[in-house]
């Protein structure tokens, strides 16, 4: 399984080529390549599908930094093998798709570059069994993300979404990166399958609560719950391709995998519980709610996600009841929940995924996506009109489409968890029935709206940019793939169970018996039961509700626009802009003894008077080696040029002054016999001063400045305490050894790295690490200089901000 | 405003070349010797730096086009790319190796890829400096 590995590193290999190759490829779509990277690694993975369902699972360690128990290692179960096709199958339809979708004249190597990374980032996130390597990959897809949402960077709303989008999921991960150290400093691992067989003892620690909450904090802001949802309707932004992919069908998916993964960590216990499943509940109805109230479809869209997410996230929730209880035969009671879950998680990516699509289609064939210029389109599209169809009535939850019989179980769901008599829940419980219908409800609503707003009614010419026409056959293709899919997954659901749902049961309650005793069958008649009804009472409160939305559409301008969270996040924004502006105006004064009077500050105020509470200032000079009368030569020289450059009339005077001091140190490393030092010493000196000389030319002039007594005194304390340390710690550093030399292992460095020069074996072998990012550091201070003397923007040039 | 330096250029155009030379030899015999690729990076470097002050800027460029961001880039990407090398051999990042091996002319030699990681550095330094000091005396 060390391919495993390798699959998660082929999508980044690929994006690292098209740089180099892009321009090469004129006659053939460089989609087409990464359409058969995605393929390909959708195969792979389905290979692996009857194994799994076997209840095998392969874990694979490549080692990183093993010294700190951070290995690449790579973790195949049911959980993550859902995931991975979703990744690659969606992701090979999306690109599909896209080809089709973008112009050519649109900057697509740069596009499938940010593409490839996401899809690598996001395998990386659910094959990975090391908590930093998962989150490495968490950010990725954040960053990728972010580049994806801004793709169209000259439009404003795109910058802003982006930004939007990365300050909030990246904000999530650094928590839950905080939540993942603490998970290692109570387990002393990384590795979730390590971290399994620990879950008993974990609860009494403290850092338990602490550790759980962070975590759900990556989850939530990942997967767009409430109240962190905000950042989703922005990232409409970014191309459609991208939206149905990212946005729908995977990244905001991460944050799902990440609650169901961490569920027999942390679930079974009452925080978790309410925290998933409340959370889960709000954001659902919250974005069912506010879905109805948009006028652009892909508004809508993204409305109604953060509320399906929510659905998930919910019976996620429910589903950890289970682990309260333990395993026994009426486990499969409260477990169905995580099973609904996973099927609707499947069933979620194929109709939205569609519907993403045929947006798309729309917007790229009439030029709008708004409603209220749509209708009337089902005559002249009537293959998009049918997929549309599909996809809406799949997420109101009709039958003959698969989005019902999830629905159903989740309906199931909050039935049963309403009588539970734990968590307090045999009172809150009734909310849980209640609260899912209504969502329902609106879920309906809004289902209706994108076919019967879009398809039906007058066909408003003018207001379209294009006239109404089918796509290109190439567009057609993958949202009619996922439209069969939601119609086979409704007449042959109980395959997707055994061969993805039931191994996913196994990883979500690991120790629960065998898988099968988990699984279920997936029936779509189940007599006239509770649920039944509740699907009726929906449809037709829902019809009724429709046709009724210009009267009671009122209610949502009771809401003033400005208490959202976006003006929250807006007005923190700016806030933080202004507040760190004016912090940083009262310390960066411009002017350099400011600086230097920080510098100095806090080096004697940390070290000096650390050091001196701490007694580290303890020397004997009686076993030091006699200084020579050479070296006493050399000093004084020094001494007099340093004091010299005080008295200095002009700049050229002190620069030639501080070049002595240089020349002079290269003298002393001569007779200490250090003659690699020296060298370097001498040219570097030579450099240094030679450019010194040359911005001397740019320098304004050289003037005395005439101080204060009170300036001088502070000049004169800090100066003097300054010295003092600095002299303190170089004759302290002689005496005080807390650790044993290593220059002994230096000694070998003939046999050891084929050098007789052994300040080059250290600097080139023992020490490489150092040099490299020192050269590293060279070639960033070569750029800044560069593009701080030829980049200076030009005043009244083009600007980019619209 | 430039002065013409006769007896400098004149000068230079010998020097030029002793400083190339010494600092060829240094990057070769750091292995063993005081030297190495930031020493003898530094003194190539510091040999355009004369050319620089001898000659206007142009006539070095039109005898020495080169790009020196590229020079840098080349080291730097040198530099990290020879620690990958040992990665396919299964040892840690940057893990360098050396052998002994007669060649024609110059005997037993050692062979290293340190050398490759040190070329790096060399070429970097010279790569920055040359960018530094050309940035620096073009903003007029």
């Amino acid at each position: 399984m060390l391919t495993l590995n390798l699959a998660i590193m082929i999508p980044f290999l690929v994006a690292a080529i098209i740089p180099f190759i892009y321009k090469k490829l004129t006659r053939i779509h460089i989609g087409w390549f990464v359409f058969a990277v995605s393929l390909l690694l959708f195969i792979y993975l389905i290979r692996y599908v009857p194994s799994i369902a076997n209840g095998e699972t392969y874990i694979n360690i490549v080692e990183w930094i093993p010294s700190i128990g951070i290995n690449f290692t790579t973790y195949l179960d049911g959980l993550s093998m859902i995931f991975g096709l979703l990744i690659t199958g969606i992701g090979a339809l999306v690109i599909l798709y896209s080809i089709y979708y973008f112009d050519l004249d649109e900057d697509l190597h740069s596009f499938y570059m940010y593409l490839l990374i996401f899809m690598g980032g996001m395998l990386g996130v659910v094959f990975s069994d090391n908590l930093m390597v998962l989150y490495l990959f968490w950010e990725l897809t954040s960053i990728s993300s972010f580049l994806l949402i801004a793709f169209w960077f000259h439009r404003k709303q795109s910058r802003y979404g982006a930004q939007k989008s990365f300050l909030i999921t990246v904000g999530g991960g650094i928590a839950m990166l905080v939540g993942f150290i603490m998970l290692y400093v109570m387990t002393g691992t990384f590795s979730i399958q390590e971290i399994l067989p620990l879950v008993s003892e974990l609860p009494a620690h403290e850092l338990f609560i602490p550790a759980m909450i962070l975590i759900l904090l990556g989850a939530f802001t990942k997967s767009a719950q409430f109240p962190f949802h905000i950042w989703l309707p922005d990232a409409m932004e970014a191309p459609t391709p991208v939206s149905a992919y990212l946005h729908s069908a995977t990244m905001v998916k991460a944050g799902i995998y990440l609650v169901a993964r961490f569920t027999p960590i942390f679930g079974g216990g009452e925080i978790w519980f309410w925290l998933v499943t409340g959370v889960g509940m709000v954001t659902m109805i919250w974005g069912s709610f506010n879905a109805i109230r948009q006028t652009d479809l892909k508004a809508l869209l993204a409305y109604s996600t953060i509320s399906q997410l929510g659905l998930i996230m919910s019976l996620f929730g429910m589903g950890s009841a289970a682990l309260y209880y333990g395993y026994s035969a009426d486990s499969v009671f409260y477990t169905q929940a995580t099973f609904a879950a996973l099927f609707h998680l499947v069933n979620h990516s194929t109709f939205k995924g569609a519907l993403f699509m045929v947006i798309g289609i729309i917007d790229h064939e009439v030029g709008t996506r708004d409603i209220r210029k749509l209708g009337g389109l089902m005559a002249f599209m009537p293959v998009t009109f049918t997929i549309a169809l599909i996809g809406s009535f799949s997420m109101a939850g009709l039958p003959l489409f698969n989005g019902f019989l999830s629905k159903e179980m989740f309906f199931t769901a909050v039935i049963n968890i309403s009588q539970l008599d734990i968590f307090s829940l045999n009172s809150l419980g009734v909310l849980f029935p209640v609260v899912a219908w209504i969502a329902s409800v609106f879920t309906f609503i809004y289902s209706l709206i994108i076919v019967f707003k879009t398809f039906f009614g007058p066909y408003q010419e003018e207001k379209l940019e294009h006239e109404a026409a089918e796509p290109p056959i190439g567009m057609m293709i993958s949202p009619g793939i996922l439209a069969v899919l939601v119609v086979l997954i409704f007449f042959f659901p109980n395959v997707i169970g055994y061969y993805l749902l039931n191994p996913a049961m196994g990883s979500v309650y690991p120790g629960f018996g065998t898988t099968v005793d988990l699984g279920q069958n997936i029936t779509a008649w189940h007599g006239f039961n509770t649920e039944l009804w509740m699907t009726i009472g929906v449809v037709i409160t829902g019809v009724i509700l429709y046709l009724l939305l210009r009267y009671w559409k009122g209610i949502f301008k009771l809401f003033p626009d400005k208490w959202t969270f976006n003006t929250l996040y807006d007005y923190s924004l700016t806030q933080i802009e202004s507040s760190s502006t004016a912090i940083t105006k009262t310390y960066m004064t411009g002017v350099l003894r400011d600086y230097f009077l920080y510098i100095y500050i806090f080096f004697v105020g940390i070290i000096g008077i650390t050091l001196f509470y701490t007694g580290a200032f303890s020397f004997d000079m009686s076993n030091d080696v006699p200084i020579s009368i050479y070296e006493w030569i050399m000093v004084v020289v020094m001494m007099v040029a340093g004091i010299a450059i005080l008295f200095a009339k002009s700049r050229l005077t002190a620069i030639v002054l501080n070049g002595v001091l240089g020349y002079s140190i290269s003298v002393l490393f001569v007779l200490f016999r250090a003659p690699d030092l020296a060298l370097t010493q001498i040219v570097v000196e030579t450099i240094t001063t030679v450019l010194f000389l040359l911005c001397f030319y740019f320098l304004p002039e050289w003037k005395k400045e005439s101080n204060g007594v009170k300036t001088k005194t502070v000049n004169l304390l800090i100066s003097i305490s300054v010295g003092l340390t600095f002299v303190l710690v170089a004759l302290s550093v002689q005496h005080n050894k807390l650790f044993e030399t290593i220059s002994g292992f230096f000694e070998d460095a003939y046999e050891l790295a084929g050098g007789r020069n052994i300040v080059n074996a250290i600097l080139g072998d023992f020490r490489a690490l150092d040099t490299m990012l020192e050269v590293v550091v060279l070639l960033i201070a070569g750029i800044g200089v560069y593009s701080l003397i030829k980049l200076k923007a030009k005043k009244g040039g083009p600007n980019s901000e619209n | 405003m430039k002065i013409n330096d006769v007896i400098l250029q004149a000068v230079a155009k010998v020097v030029v070349f002793i400083i190339l030379t010494l600092g060829i030899y240094l990057f070769f015999s750091g292995h063993n010797e005081p030297g190495g690729g930031f020493i003898g990076g530094l003194v190539l470097a510091s040999a355009l730096v004369l050319l620089f002050l001898s000659f206007d800027i142009e006539s070095v460029k039109k005898g020495i086009p080169v790009d020196f961001k590229k020079v840098a880039a080349l080291g730097t990407l040198l530099a990290v790319g020879s620690g990958l090398g040992a990665l396919f051999f299964d040892a840690p990042f940057l893990t360098q190796a050396f052998s002994y091996f007669d060649l024609p002319i110059l005997g037993e030699t050692e062979l290293a890829t340190m050398m490759i990681f040190e070329a790096g550095v060399a070429l970097a330094v010279v790569g920055v400096v040359g960018t530094i000091i050309l940035s620096i005396s073009e903003d007029v």
